[in-house]
């Protein structure tokens, strides 16, 4: 297992064994120690990644010298507070975490954050093995803006993956879906509503099915947005896509799933009343917890089935930045660049919390070895990266976005028309997109 | 000084010390720290957000003045006009449910019976729970396949509800939780009233031969009706501005089935960024909640004075 105390030497050594596979060329080693002293201040959110830079954060005061205060928030409340203090000009924190799938546009056009490109090539300040190929093309794509500076560090992805329950696969004679379709008729087969079991389960709640739904939109061939701008969202693809979720989620999904989020959908799965589940790559850990769940041991675990358009996987992702008004830039960097180091990285991987959008850790088979999750569940990770594509439109207004298209995939589930909602919320979208483009 | 000066400043002085020679007092500068808190805490913030509302006010955009664009915009938004019907809704029915069951409640408990106080103490305890903590107990109790709710049903043949997950279903189920919840501050504002009826009617109307009903339609009710108006009030302002147990529960879904003004007031200026437009929400809101108010006080008012003058005559010919 790949746990080995954050140090001057663990880093060497990480740079080392970078370097052996990678073609950059070595340099020297950082000057850690040159910002000791300094106290700097970091806002993340709650959940497995923020929490694990805090349990380890005395091995980063160890390596540079700098002392850090770090406060973790709930998810909603931080990024309210991350956007409410940059707005004012004097934030209470040197680096911010921030969720690219919701706020990349919002801080782009504001520039909250600083550019770190500059940093990134200083070989006093970056390790050897920190460069900009090592990220995935999702995580540059989410870290740069549109005059291509690296505005923040791509820290954690979350790819979309099929969760299924073996034993009722069997018990039904029932093959892996690989096509959407297949996964639908499964679905189909696998219902059993007098039993209460059910083929499947996912987000139906508004905005927050706006991460379910683009697993069907993408893989009919759909997109958010043309090359001009324009939204395409009640387009034939949106529709078919739209049609699909329906017929999913009112035919094999338990009743009342329309009010669903990512929680009331695990504790169907976790209590064996549903056979497949659509979310994130972060809800192994408590599937496989035997205090928290039924089906420890029968959960499999697979890269989303392909549609008639081909195979992607929606992807939303985290990211680690420098406030632009910091006074501690480059010892915000410093914490920053430990944050998504191989070490943490591999730590973050190996729980089951999160996976880094760095190639380097996730091809590295000693940092695979001590995954504690199954083996099916990192080939699935490693096999969504490959697929993976950007799960909502990179604009300021994403909440609306998810609002408004999300009520309309709700009612869906009440009965209304596909194309019918699709094309009322994307008019309805339209306009505040437009304005918000023109700010 | 020419004589017309000299009077002036001898009327002067007269008006600042008195004609005792005392200098006349001078409250003001004590209500300086109090007006100054008001002006701080109350009058700015208000005029603030009114000025706001005036305003294209977007988080990270430049702020243009648009005058009453933003209040123009109320009308012709599907959402908010949706969510002030499921406030007005949601509203009747968390006053109305327990006003009725809170006053029954009081009736009850205002009888003597064993274990009275310590079964009072019982049934206040959902009013001293945290309300985003009942929310998440609630919603595991409402699951369609998990809850208790469900299970007790089944039990007396009752097919199974979807509660606050289906939209027509979802009000009623949240107007439950918030009548579990508040029940028993009416129960104990009604208490207060039946403490305070003299026993003669009462005496009166036993010997009339008056039942129950009667008893409490004639005597009761209209005895304790100043309170259940101040109830009525007190919950009226409290489920319009209701946000924590429906945002914990439903964020205002299935789509926007439960979304009451103050849910889309959240979302515009805290989710969407929109400062000017929700600033015009919460005026508008503001206004909803001052009418509704006035509306209840005006009602008790009349009332009284209808009592008044019901009641003058007869004194008139005693």
């Amino acid at each position: 297992m790949f746990d080995a105390k954050f140090s001057r030497r663990s880093m060497l050594a990480g740079t080392a064994l970078a370097a052996t596979g990678l073609p950059w060329p070595a340099r020297a080693e950082p000057q850690w120690k040159k910002y000791a002293g300094t106290t700097i201040e970091a806002n993340l959110i709650k959940g497995p990644r923020g929490e694990l830079l805090q349990r380890h954060a005395a091995e980063f005061t160890e390596l540079t010298g700098i002392k850090v205060n770090s406060e973790v928030i709930p998810e909603q409340q931080q990024r309210q507070k991350l956007v409410i203090e940059l707005t004012s000009g004097r934030p209470s924190f040197d680096v911010a975490h921030i969720s690219y799938h919701v706020q990349k546009r919002q801080f782009d056009k504001a520039g909250w954050l600083a550019d770190l490109s500059g940093f990134m090539k200083d070989p006093n300040l970056t390790a050897p093995d920190l460069v900009e190929s090592d990220f995935s093309a999702a995580g540059l794509q989410y870290a740069k803006n549109d005059k291509g500076e690296m505005r923040s560090l791509p820290w954690s992805v979350d790819y979309f993956i099929l969760y299924y329950n073996k034993e009722i696969f069997q018990k039904k004679g029932v093959a892996l879906p690989q096509t959407m379709e297949e996964l639908a008729q499964a679905a189909d087969t696998l219902t059993d509503a007098k039993a209460g079991t059910f083929g499947f389960v996912g987000r139906g709640l508004r905005n927050a099915n706006m991460a379910l739904w683009p697993c069907f939109y993408f893989n009919y061939g759909g997109e958010f947005l043309d090359a001009k701008g324009n939204l395409l969202t009640d387009g034939p693809e949106a529709i078919e896509a739209a049609k699909f979720y329906q017929r999913l989620l009112t035919k094999d999904a338990p009743p009342g799933v329309a009010g669903f989020n990512w929680m009331e959908s695990m504790a169907a799965f976790t209590q064996g009343r549903a056979a497949m589940w659509i979310d994130g790559v972060g809800w192994a850990p408590p599937l496989e917890d035997p205090n928290a769940s039924r089906v420890v041991g029968k959960v499999g675990y697979a890269v989303l089935p392909k549609g008639p358009k081909g195979a992607y996987s929606p992807t939303y992702g985290d990211g680690i930045g420098v406030a632009q008004a910091s006074k501690n830039k480059e010892a915000a960097y410093l914490y920053c660049q430990w944050a998504v180091s191989k070490t943490m990285g591999a730590r973050l991987l190996q729980i089951g919390g999160g996976v880094q959008f760095r190639n380097s850790i996730l091809n590295d088979e000693s940092v695979r070895s001590g995954v504690k999750m199954p083996r099916e569940w990192l080939d699935s990770v490693i096999g969504s990266a490959k697929i993976s594509k950007l799960g909502l439109p990179v604009v300021a207004p994403v909440a609306e976005f998810r609002d408004i298209l999300g009520s309309a995939l709700t009612a869906t589930l009440s009965g209304a028309d596909p194309a019918t909602e699709m094309k009322k919320a994307t008019d309805q979208y339209r306009p505040i997109l437009e304005r918000s483009e023109k700010a | 000084m020419s004589e017309l000066a000299e009077r002036a400043a001898a009327l002067r002085k007269t008006e600042t010390t008195g004609a005792l020679g005392w200098r006349r007092p001078s409250y003001w500068p004590f209500i300086i720290p109090a007006l100054v808190i008001v002006i701080g805490v109350i009058v700015f913030p208000w005029a603030f957000t009114i000025w706001m509302s005036l305003n294209e006010w977007k988080v990270g955009a430049p702020t243009t003045f648009v005058g009453l664009a933003n209040y123009l915009r109320l009308p012709g938004d599907p959402r908010f006009v949706e969510a002030v019907w499921h406030t007005l809704l949601y509203t009747l029915l968390s006053v109305a449910l327990p006003l009725i069951f809170g006053t029954f409640a009081a009736c009850v408990f205002h009888a003597r019976f064993p274990l009275r106080g310590f079964l009072r103490g019982l049934f206040i305890m959902p009013m001293m729970a945290t309300p985003v903590a009942i929310a998440l107990v609630w919603t595991m109790m409402f699951h369609p396949q998990l809850g208790v709710l469900n299970y007790l049903l089944s039990l007396i043949g009752v097919p199974p509800q979807l509660w606050i997950f289906h939209p027509a279903t979802v009000i009623p189920s949240l107007v439950l939780v918030e009548t579990w919840q508040w029940t028993p501050l009416v129960m104990l504002i009604v208490l207060g009233g039946l403490a305070a009826i003299p026993s003669e009617p009462y005496e009166s109307a036993q010997i009339d031969g008056a039942n129950g009903w009667q008893v409490f339609r004639f005597i009761t009710f209209p005895l304790i009706l100043p309170f259940l108006f101040i109830a009525a009030m007190v919950r009226t302002i409290d489920a319009v501005k209701s946000f924590d147990i429906i945002f914990a529960m439903t964020q205002g879904g299935p789509g926007t089935a439960s979304e009451t003004i103050n849910l889309y007031l959240y979302s515009v200026a805290f989710a969407y960024y929109d400062i000017g437009y929700g600033s015009a929400i919460a005026v508008i809101f503001f206004v909803l909640i001052i009418v509704l108010a006035a509306l209840l006080l005006y009602v008790r008012q009349r009332t009284q004075w209808t009592q008044l003058t019901r009641e003058a005559p007869a004194e008139a010919v005693a």
